[in-house]
């Protein structure tokens, strides 16, 4: 057995169906856990109680880019492969990620008010995020606007392709254009540059939450796009006869 | 290729094309801004290598969707992809056309915007230069915007939108670029970024755009 | 209820402004799917 049979609607209809609770469940535990646990999580010495946005930031911003990476995928699957739950996947995600990017913009500024200063700044890591946000935006804009369903899976997928590659250059790009104040990765190994636990394990839970909560919410969009494409074939066989 | 490229050109130059509608419109940008921001010399010259880039680059946005809707209405979009030129190529020519008919003109007369704006002297040289290398960028990736966009309607809109963000590493090097020269600095880093990325886009978004179009002529 | 200090209001608009947008994508996604379902039966009801 492949990994591909999971492409037949009917048969993901079946398994997501079955798993759909434990994933929510899943999501539920580790999402209200992980931010109970981060609100509760003493102040750090120079960030005050500021220090607790993290717990949403970084989970946030880690999911918004990693969503666009998983429409890529699914996108490269339709357009190779063609299979339909593939592009409606990527069609699924998408406000969710658009979501999760405006969470971590939006903590991001909230957080830097206090502390930079400034609610916003021109800062490569802030920068490149508002332009992801555009991307999502022009992106469900698109599947939006166009009505033949294959056609609007086609030319999204192409469009996150070439996506892609700008979001990639403009991160870069920006880099170039402008040194920033955001510190560097939160999760960073190297020693005395690392969180220290009590950060530390709450935010591992809150992103595992994140994820949860993102696959739930993916798995149930996607259950919502199959069912109203089949309702949309029903109607146009009925039209037909 | 040829008769392509010049029917392309004798349309947008007839009758009611896009021609020097882009210039007219890089001019009120280029007026309206000092309107905006206060008559000073020394902001205007400070921010002039910014707002000659966004000028230039919104005047690009003006026309694009002439690139393709014109022969989608008429049926000969469907002729060019049944003919014997391969349709990247056929995309890639008519994002040259608009090249030669808004770009082009656009980082000509750009030095003539750079006097209303008081841009410093030695940025004009560096200003021509990253419009020259950075404006055919500009066309293709917005011929790849106007074939995603093409069958619909409204699409107008919808293209700025989609189009834009992937404007932003052209801009942020051409517009560096001018800075630099405008500061004395040296501004060849960026002008080798910009040319990379123009020749990337020249080579690669032809087949996109072509996808695109297939889908939509489907 | 834990101490948040001088930066309260900071904390708190970030945790309320990221619900608000968490809660938001929930309940539209869980209507549109119930909708969707309820359109489906129905249609299939209907024969």
């Amino acid at each position: 057995m492949s990994i591909w049979e999971y492409a037949n609607p009917v048969k993901f209809m079946r398994i997501s169906g079955a798993i759909l609770p434990w994933v929510v469940a899943g999501a539920a535990i580790c999402t209200v856990a992980g931010l109970v646990w981060g609100f509760l999580t003493p102040q750090d010495y120079k960030q005050g109680s500021t220090v607790k946005i993290i717990f949403l930031h970084v989970p946030a911003a880690l999911m918004a880019i990693n969503i666009w990476l998983m429409m890529l995928v699914t996108s490269l699957i339709w357009l190779v492969r063609r299979h339909h739950v593939s592009a409606l996947a990527a069609k699924a995600a998408a406000p969710v990620g658009a979501v999760m990017t405006l969470i971590a913009l939006i903590t991001g500024a909230i957080w830097g008010q206090p502390m930079w200063g400034t609610w916003w700044e021109w800062d490569p890591r802030l920068t490149s995020f508002l332009i992801l946000f555009l991307f999502y935006l022009g992106y469900m804009a698109l599947w939006g606007a166009v009505e033949n369903p294959d056609s609007a899976a086609d030319l999204t997928g192409v469009l996150c392709l070439v996506g892609s590659v700008f979001a990639l250059l403009s991160r870069y790009a920006v880099n170039f254009w402008n040194q920033g104040l955001h510190q560097g990765a939160s999760l960073s190994l190297a020693p005395g540059e690392r969180m220290a636990a009590v950060y530390r394990y709450p935010l591992y839970l809150t992103m595992l939450g994140f994820f949860l909560l993102f696959l739930a919410l993916l798995l149930i969009r996607t259950r919502t796009e199959i069912r109203r494409r089949r309702l949309a074939a029903l109607l146009a066989r009925e039209n037909l006869a | 290729m040829k008769a392509l490229l010049i029917r392309d050109l004798r349309l947008a130059t007839r009758a009611g094309g896009g021609f020097g509608l882009a210039l007219a419109f890089f001019l009120i940008v280029c007026t309206l801004v000092p309107f905006g921001v206060g008559p000073e010399g020394g902001t205007l010259s400070r921010i002039a290598p910014g707002i000659l880039w966004v000028g230039a680059l919104l005047s690009c946005l003006l026309s694009l969707d002439r690139i393709f809707a014109l022969d989608f209405e008429d049926g000969s979009l469907d002729l060019l992809a049944t003919a014997p030129l391969p349709l990247e190529g056929a995309v890639a020519i008519k994002a040259f056309a608009h090249w030669l008919v808004t770009g082009l003109p656009l980082a000509l007369s750009a030095p003539v915007f750079g006097l209303l704006l008081h841009l410093p002297g030695p940025a004009y040289p560096w200003l021509v230069a990253s419009l020259v290398l950075g404006t055919p960028a500009l066309s293709m990736l917005g011929a790849f915007g106007a074939a995603v966009t093409v069958g619909l309607r409204r699409g107008g809109l919808l293209l700025s939108l989609l189009v834009l963000p992937l404007y932003v590493p052209t801009l942020i090097f051409g517009a560096e670029a001018v800075r630099r020269g405008a500061a004395g600095a040296d501004p060849v880093v960026p002008l080798v970024f910009l040319a990379a990325i123009t020749l990337a886009t020249l080579a690669l978004a032809p087949f996109a755009a072509a996808a695109a179009l297939r889908v939509n002529l489907r | 209820m834990t101490e948040l200090g001088k930066y309260a209001t900071t904390v708190l608009a970030a945790y309320g402004a990221s619900l608000v947008l968490l809660v938001g994508i929930i309940v539209q996604t869980v209507l549109a799917n119930a909708r969707a379902r309820r359109e489906l039966q129905e249609h299939e009801r209907r024969g």
